[in-house]
Formats: C-alpha cells, structure tokens, sequence
C-alpha cells in the first residue's frame, strides 16, 4: 500500500472530445467537447440519460475507440489505443469459458510478457483479495454472476492498472449482491489507490463509490455539469447528506 | 460415508442387512446404469438370434446373429475381411485426412476475414448442395476407375462438413471476448490462439463428426460402384453370391466402424473442450 501511495500516477485530462455517429445517414452528435480533469486516485461517476454518450466516453478512454476531435491526456501524455494503464471492467464478466477462474485472471499478465508461474501468483493474490480463494479451478460456467462478476475485478485489478474503467458493472446484479460488491469495490479503491472512472445509471451507486459525479446532458450543447460528493467515508447509504445527494441528483434529472 | 456414521450413531439397530451394503449398492447402480442405457440394444439383438427359429423370420433371409459373428470371425481370419478393413481405412482415411487438413486452416481463414467468405460463399454453397455421388462419374472420367477418383470422391463430400463448421464456428466468436482480450494486451496471435480457436473448437468437432460420418457413407457408395475390394465391394459381392451371413457381417463391421470413429471423436471432444457443454 504503502507503495502505491507514492506513485500517484493515474491523472486524467479529457481535453475537449467530440466524437459523432451516422446512423442511417442521420449525423448523432453524441459527444461534444466533453472536458475534465481527473486527479489521480480519484473516484469520479458518470451518469446521464440512456444514449447520453456515457459507453461512448468510456471506451474513448479505454482506446477502444477514437474520437473525432479532442484528446485525452494520461499523466500529461496523449493515448492512442489500449494501453496496459488502464483496466475495464465491463457490463458482462467477459471471461474465457475454458479458461479457470485463475487463468483468466493470469491472462492479461501473460499477454505483457510475465512467466506463466509468475502470473499465476499474482493472479491467485487477487483471486483471493476479491473472496474466490476457494474457487481458483473452477470454470466461469460453475460461478453464479456476482461471483464471475467479481472474477472480472479481479483480472482487472490483478494488472495493477492506474485507471479503472467501469461500464455499469453491476448493473445486471440483484440489489443484495450489488451492495455487497459496491462496498467490496470501495474497500478495493481505497487499498489500491487507483484512479476509477465509473458509468452507473444507478444514482445511489454513483453517491456510495464517487468523489465527484459528472453529468452527461442529451440535450443540444452536450452541457455536462457536476456534483461533489463530500461525504466521509466508508459511506452510510441511510444517513442524512447521502439521501439529500442523491436527491439532488434525482432533481437534475427533472425526477424525485 | 454417511452410512457408516449413521451406524456407529445408532448401535442398537444391529447389522445392516448384506443388500443393503454399499458395494453391492454400488453395482446394483451401475448394473441399474448399463441396463438403461443398453437393455434395448440387448432386447433387440436377443429378437434379431431367436426369431429365425421362432419361425417369425426367414433364417435365409435375416440370419441368426450366432451366424453372422461366425461368418464374420471367419472373415476376417480366413477370409480377406484383414486386407478389406485395412484398404478401406486407407480410403476414408486419406480422404478424411485431406479434408480435414485443408477444410479447417481454410474455415479458420474464411472466417476471419469477412470478404472472402463473402465472395467464396456462394460458390461453395453451390459446391455443397451438388451431390458428390452425382459427381462421382466426373471423377472418374477425370481421374480413371483407380483409387484416386474414389478417394477424391470421398474428400470432396467430407471437405464441405468440416470447412462450413470451422466457418461457422469461427464467426460465431464472441466479438466482445475479442474487444476484452485486446483491452488486456492481447496481440493478432494470442487472440486467435487464446480466444478464437477454443471458441471455435466445439462447432468444429461437431463438423469433424458430421464429416467422419460423411467419410463413411461415401466410401461405402464408391465401393458399391467401381471396386474389387474394401468392405462396401464385399457387401455388394456377398449378396451377388447369396452369401447373406457374410453380407451382414461385412454390414455390422461398418457399424462398428462407424461407432469406433465417432467414439474417437467424442473422446478427443470431451478432453479438448472440457468446459464446453454442447453436446451435439
Ligand atoms: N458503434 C456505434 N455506431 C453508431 N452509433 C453508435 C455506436 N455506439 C453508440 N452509438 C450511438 O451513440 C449514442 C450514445 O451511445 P452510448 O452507448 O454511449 O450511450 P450510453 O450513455 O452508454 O447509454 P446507456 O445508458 O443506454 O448505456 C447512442 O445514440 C447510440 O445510438
Ligand atoms: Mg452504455
């Protein structure tokens, strides 16, 4: 821990991205001169309107897409494509049906070049830090979905990335498992000093895990606002300032 | 377990009757496990030995069993059944090779690229749908009345199984374990390594079996037609010469054939695509 601490690297600046579709034609503007710094170790949500362009955000990040004008700057330096900084966690776990739990988890550091015995260590480190320890053979198609879920957070965190890119990770959870796993990946965030970068629909997640939420709007203009969450932590879902912030929240959506 | 710790728990009950042992338990489940799954088989091979002296069928026609397995042990030590299974093997076996060796880099190419299998598509369509025994008599005006028109008659039928499964199987990929695998620093290679072919390994076999069984059919139609040898000429020769046990016994030893390829193939199926639950 007390290593991380001193690379605090994993700061993020979304300089101006735009970026649109033709869908039958039709020009979708769908993000338009998105900006904002991320600082690193911070936790920051993204929320908005189904189609608001929050996917489309996250895999500019990730490198899985390009944008059409703008960058993104990691600890100053422009990315291009994929990069072993950062990691995602996707909607699905996204895991190798014939691989075991612990080789998924040993794939990604595999691929950047370390011995198989090697990765299998480190894997089995962060099979156990996400609550699968007994569960290191078993196939994806033997865990329930909270448990392959977790799996995939493990592969993620296993390559020590500096951002941690999350699609609604839970969002295919029950309400139980999902707040287990929230708080699970709170605890996690806190050890490992990442930086996370979260797209949620789910407000109270986004309050529970998030520094600061960042607000896509739909509408024309592409305004984005934000919302500071200063809560101490680890947080009460119950208490006084998380309901009222997440009724601000609900209130910038025009609901309540 | 739970028997024994019942036991020691409740001495007063005594001994356990002997039938109610765990390792007569045991076998009764396996007997009880066998007899499922082959006493229809047994029930149908006890019909097919007692029926000719029942009366029910004509023993000169349909054999006793006993019969056929004698005509077929003699075959094969006596007779040439050896030199008929080794030939026909060569046969199927060349052309089962062949297919294989050339239809599955081919699929795994095609697809993966999605303009070649585009532009390949139809024509191959129509290669498949064309009856390759129709075809068989430009194989052999092509390639003579020798072994290379009917192994190649048979390669041609067995190629399309494999090749549009390997396809098949090749596109139906997960595009989104792809995304995640290049998200993880996986390069061309290791992707098709690591994620490609596993995932398409389980529609692949599915095209091996389809074509082994292929291999089969047509070696039998091709040695029907234009041979002095293999096993498909001594069902044929067998039944010009009123040889009917014999005739059954060259029959069953295409099914035994037939059983021992697709029993290889599950075999491999099962170890290589251990976590895959498709069974067909
Ligand atoms: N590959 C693509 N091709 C064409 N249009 C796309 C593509 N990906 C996204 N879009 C369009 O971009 C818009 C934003 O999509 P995006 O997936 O980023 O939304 P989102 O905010 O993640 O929505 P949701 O909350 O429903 O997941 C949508 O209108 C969608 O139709
Ligand atoms: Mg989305």
């Amino acid at each position: 821990m007390a290593v991380a601490e001193l690379t605090s690297r994993g700061d993020v600046t979304i300089k101006n991205l735009s970026k649109s579709y033709s869908i039958n034609g039709r020009h979708l503007n769908v993000l338009q001169g998105v900006s904002n710094h991320i600082r690193a170790g911070e936790s920051l949500a993204i929320v908005g309107a189904s189609g608001s362009g929050k996917t489309t955000l996250l895999r500019v990040l990730a490198g899985l897409e390009d944008a059409d004008r703008g960058e993104v700057l990691i600890d100053g330096q422009a990315v291009h494509g994929v990069g072993k900084d950062r990691a995602v966690i996707f909607q699905e776990p996204r895991l190798l049906p014939w691989l075991t739990v612990l080789d998924n988890v040993a794939f990604p550091l595999e691929n950047r070049g370390l011995k198989k015995a090697e990765a299998r260590a480190r894997a089995r480190h962060y099979v156990q830090l996400v609550g699968l320890g007994e569960f290191t053979e078993a196939l994806p198609s033997q865990l329930s979905g909270g448990m392959a879920q977790r799996v995939g957070i493990a592969r993620a965190l296993a390559v020590k990335p500096e951002i941690l890119l999350l699609d609604e990770p839970f969002g295919a959870l029950d309400a139980m498992t999902k707040i287990t796993m929230q708080e699970e990946l709170a605890r996690i965030w806190r050890e490992e000093k990442v930086t996370m970068i979260l797209v949620t629909h789910d407000l109270e997640e986004a309050v529970y895990l998030a520094d600061r939420v960042l607000i896509l709007g739909k509408e024309k203009g592409g305004r984005t606002r934000e919302i500071d969450v200063d809560l101490p932590r680890p947080r009460n879902r119950s208490e006084a300032g998380f309901v009222k912030l997440r009724e601000q929240l609900l209130n910038e959506f025009g609901l309540h | 377990m739970t028997l024994e710790t019942e036991q020691q728990a409740l001495p007063g009950f005594g001994q356990i009757p002997f039938w109610q042992s765990r390792p007569v338990r045991e076998a009764a489940a396996i007997v009880r496990g066998f007899l499922s799954r082959y006493a229809l088989l047994i029930a149908f091979a006890v019909l097919w030995q007692i029926s000719p002296s029942l009366g029910w069928t004509n023993a000169a026609v349909l054999p006793p069993l006993n019969t056929i397995l004698v005509a077929l042990w003699n075959g094969v030590t006596v007779g040439t059944f050896s030199g008929d299974i080794l030939i026909s093997l060569r046969r199927a076996g060349l052309a089962f090779g062949a297919a294989v060796s050339l239809g599955i880099p081919l699929g795994l190419f095609m697809g993966q690229v999605r303009f070649i299998e585009r532009s390949l598509d139809p024509i191959l369509q129509l290669f498949r749908q064309t009856s390759a025994l129709a075809l068989y008599p430009v194989f052999i005006l092509l390639l003579g009345l020798g072994e290379t028109s009917k192994v190649f008659v048979i390669f041609w039928a067995t190629l399309f199984p494999i090749l549009l499964a390997t396809i098949g199987g090749v596109k139906q990929v997960d595009p989104k374990l792809i995304e995640m695998a290049r998200v993880y620093g996986a390069k061309r290679l290791t992707v098709f390594r690591r994620v490609v072919l596993p995932a398409a390994l389980p529609q692949i076999f599915v095209g091996l079996r389809l074509s082994a069984t292929t291999s089969l059919l047509l070696l039998i139609a091709a040695e029907m037609i234009g041979a002095n040898s293999g096993i498909g000429f001594q069902v044929m020769n067998a039944q010009y010469n009123f040889q009917i046990p014999l005739m059954f016994a060259a029959i069953l030893l295409l099914a035994l054939l037939g059983l021992s390829a697709n029993f290889i193939l599950e075999t491999l199926q099962a170890r290589l695509c251990r976590w895959s639950k498709v069974k067909d």
